[in-house]
């Protein structure tokens, strides 16, 4: 993260030959797009409408859950176009709508907004880049994502089995969704994850060749923004991952329509076996969703505390760390398929290992604020909400991460509460960190201060009233996946969906923000944040021109990180 | 200035095929995990998954003084027309003895039917030392209307059992069998059905 000399004006190059901040027409420069800045707007709204609508299901699922019966899912089965009439096909409404949930939240918000909308964006401009390696790749990369986004509502039209849609949940565990749901529905579904996976693949290749090769001269690795590095760690997890998800899921698919018996014991199959995929797959894919916040994180602490990261090399081989590591504990998720005493030690061993460079991060994280000339900006507000979210997620992880302790806890509301506090609120907490951050940067007009503080505090309290009693609910055994429960859980429940109308109501607030700043905000200079940030985009005006660093800028070894 | 461009581009081309050649490589590991899953839990009997021995290796196993029990388990899955069950309930032996016991199966429908038999044994830690010499489930089994049939398995416990800490205080192991259709068992049956109503 070198300094970059405020005298070279990159933006204020002109090239003689043509206007360097021409822009094509709309439909050209939006719906075949090459532009990395403009394919990252795009990712970011696609983010935010899939967002809307995973976010309108949790709220389908908190409001059935307030009290314990049957309330409002004849209504939604009936609205969706199913039978109201068959019970059952209520139920399995249940189930489409946690499939839903997760499928939408993981991968059409957080990876698109994440990956394809900040990683797009800043990738190029932190590393002094022109734009993304192979620019048309991009914009492929993004349209396979929303048809996949279009498979997957199309499913939940097509008759699953029991009812409309795909209720297999986000896994898709075999034998439910092979004999166990008749219908096109899982199909359009599995067919979404299989575009998805491909964009994001591509993705995945385009960051690691533009990263590696298409650095701005003096710009080592080792001198790249932390941002960076998270997202060529996380391309590598994408890339090495994903693969192995496509080939599951395509033995799921000849299994239910070309008689292969891949996971079915009737034909020497094995059930188990499509878990061990899924979940090599599955656990790098939760580190895919909370390394580029780490990295987002990272920028916000420097640059409010007026000093650089606390530990850089350690911060960065960290994430390296935990990206390696998140490929040898899969099994983690299993704990209960029959695995043997010394399999489930090594399991638990290698789990609470990735404690280690978490820790190292988190405590990192704080030592750069210690002594540092703190700006209580709305990013670095909502960047110490994610330390404090993201540290009781990790705690509650550690407790998961032992064998006998699981046992107990497998499929139960804890473990709710626990991958929500590290991605429904960490992942998303530090979206919002990277929001508030480079938002006026992307768009050239300020937001409002006072607006994101007080989105920040309503939807922490709302988001720590739906999921801190969750843990209460999974100790005292409520499992997850169910519409009813018994009335003895009510009184938390109930509180759980009271705080879902407080953080819902937070994100009225986040709309607001968006539209006054848009319409009304002022215009933003190029380096709002004043000397903490440093890093090569706040040397460009905001937004950025069209094309930038015609020149390439060159980072100057007097500056350290 | 176009020479300089080349040289990135094919750069980036070379970049970007080592990562395709990565992807690729784990989509193929994907796939081969079938054949490599089974050849594992065949080789460390992971999951209770029991070891097979020709007859020359068990006439190699010394009887040990140390008695075991074996408990028997027969079931069928659902929807298969067929009663199944062990003829006795327990056998009482020692480690490295050679026993037979038999299990009974009747196919109660009116049309013939392919079975396969899963199995697998617990506690299961003890699936490394359960070898089997014969036994039924070593093919599918075909069952006409109404017919019953008593077949046997012959099965030893190894005595390289008493040497492993985790497995050797284990006094009892359950040896379980579930049948299921096979799932190239003749024309399926719902489609027969079918035609023969019309």
């Amino acid at each position: 993260m070198a300094s970059i000399p405020a005298h070279e004006g990159f933006d204020a190059h002109h090239d003689d030959a043509h206007d360097h901040d021409h822009k094509p027409a709309f439909f050209a420069r939006w719906f075949m797009s090459t532009n990395h800045k403009d394919i990252g707007t795009l990712y970011l709204i696609f983010a935010i409408f899939a967002g809307i609508i995973g976010g309108g299901v949790s709220g389908i699922m908190r409001a059935e859950l307030a009290h314990p019966g049957i309330q409002y899912l004849g209504w939604w089965t009936h609205f969706l176009g199913g039978n109201d009439q068959d019970f059952n096909a209520t139920l399995h409404m249940w189930n489409v709508l946690i499939t839903a949930h997760g499928l939408i939240m993981v991968f059409f918000m957080v990876m698109p907004a994440l990956i394809g909308g900040f990683g797009n964006w800043f990738v190029p401009l932190m590393i002094g880049a022109p734009d993304m390696a192979f620019p048309r790749m991009n914009n492929i990369s993004f349209w396979l994502t929303v048809s996949g986004f279009c498979s997957l509502m199309i499913s939940a039209f097509m008759p699953g089995g029991t009812g409309m849609g795909a209720g297999t949940g986000w896994t898709v565990y075999a034998p439910l969704s092979t004999s166990g749901s008749v219908g096109p529905a899982v199909d359009f579904a599995i067919f979404s994850l299989h575009l998805a996976g491909a964009g994001s693949i591509l993705g995945a290749i385009n960051f690691i060749t533009t990263i590696f090769n298409m650095r701005a001269p003096g710009m080592t690795l080792h001198k790249m923004p932390l941002f960076v590095w998270s997202m060529l760690v996380t391309a590598f997890l994408l890339l090495l991952s994903l693969p192995v998800l496509a080939a599951a899921i395509t033995m799921l698919l000849t299994d239910r329509n070309f008689g292969t018996t891949f996971f079915n014991p009737a034909g020497g199959g094995d059930p188990v076996l499509y878990q061990h995929l899924f979940w090599f797959f599955g656990h790098p894919e939760v580190y895919i969703m909370i390394l580029p916040g780490f990295g987002i994180i990272s920028q916000i602490i420097s640059t409010f505390s007026k000093k650089p990261v606390f530990g850089y090399l350690g911060m960065a081989y960290a994430m390296v760390a935990i990206g390696a590591v998140g490929f040898i504990v899969w099994a983690h998720h299993m704990y209960t398929t029959g695995l043997d005493v010394n399999t489930k030690m090594y399991f638990t061993a290698a789990t609470m290992v990735i404690a280690v460079p978490t820790g190292i991060k988190i405590f990192s994280w704080i030592a750069t604020m210690w002594g540092g000339s703190l700006e209580f900006k709305s990013p670095l507000v909502w960047a110490m909400g994610f330390i404090f979210l993201f540290t009781l997620g990790g705690v509650t992880g550690v407790v998961l991460a032992n064998g006998g302790i699981d046992d107990n806890l497998q499929d139960t509301y804890y473990v709710v509460a626990h991958f929500h506090y590290v991605l429904s609120l960490g992942a998303v907490t530090s979206l919002f960190a990277g929001f508030y951050y480079w938002f006026p940067k992307m768009s050239g007009r300020m937001h409002s201060e006072f607006l994101s503080h007080v989105h920040f505090w309503i939807f922490f309290v709302g988001v720590n009233m739906i999921f801190f009693p969750m843990h209460f609910l999974g100790v005292q055994g409520m499992p997850r996946r169910y519409p009813d429960y018994a009335p003895a859980f009510e009184y938390w429940n109930t509180i759980a969906s009271y705080g879902y109308a407080v953080m819902a109501f937070s994100m009225v607030i986040f709309f607001i923000n968006i539209a006054y700043s848009l319409v009304a905000g002022k215009k933003a200079v190029g380096n709002y944040w004043g000397e903490g940030a440093t890093t090569l985009e706040w040397t460009l005006s905001s937004p950025p021109p069209f094309h930038q660093f015609e020149t390439l800028p060159v980072i100057e070894d007097a500056h350290a990180h | 200035m176009a020479l300089a461009l080349d040289a990135a581009s094919r750069r980036n081309r070379k970049v970007a095929s080592m990562a395709a050649f990565g992807a690729l490589a784990m989509l193929s590991l994907g796939f081969a995990s079938v054949p490599l899953y089974r050849m594992f839990c065949q080789a460390t009997g992971f999951g209770g998954t029991t070891m097979r021995a020709t007859a020359a290796q068990a006439a190699a196993v010394k009887t040990t003084a140390r008695p075991i029990t074996i408990r028997f388990d027969g079931n069928v899955t659902k929807g298969l027309p067929w009663e199944f069950r062990p003829e006795q309930v327990t056998q009482d032996g020692h480690i490295g003895e050679r026993k037979m016991a038999f299990f009974i199966a009747k196919n109660t429908s009116n049309r013939p039917i392919v079975g396969r038999a899963i199995f697998n044994v617990t506690p299961e830690q003890t699936g490394a030392y359960f070898h089997k010499i014969q036994c039924f489930c070593f093919n599918e089994q075909r069952l006409e209307p109404g017919e019953q049939v008593r077949m046997p398995v012959i099965y030893y416990v190894d005595p390289e059992m008493l040497n492993d800490p985790n497995a050797r205080d284990v006094p009892e192991i359950t040896l379980s069998y579930t049948f299921l259709e096979a799932a190239d068992s003749a024309p399926a049956p719902l489609q027969k059905q079918v035609v023969q109503k019309r």
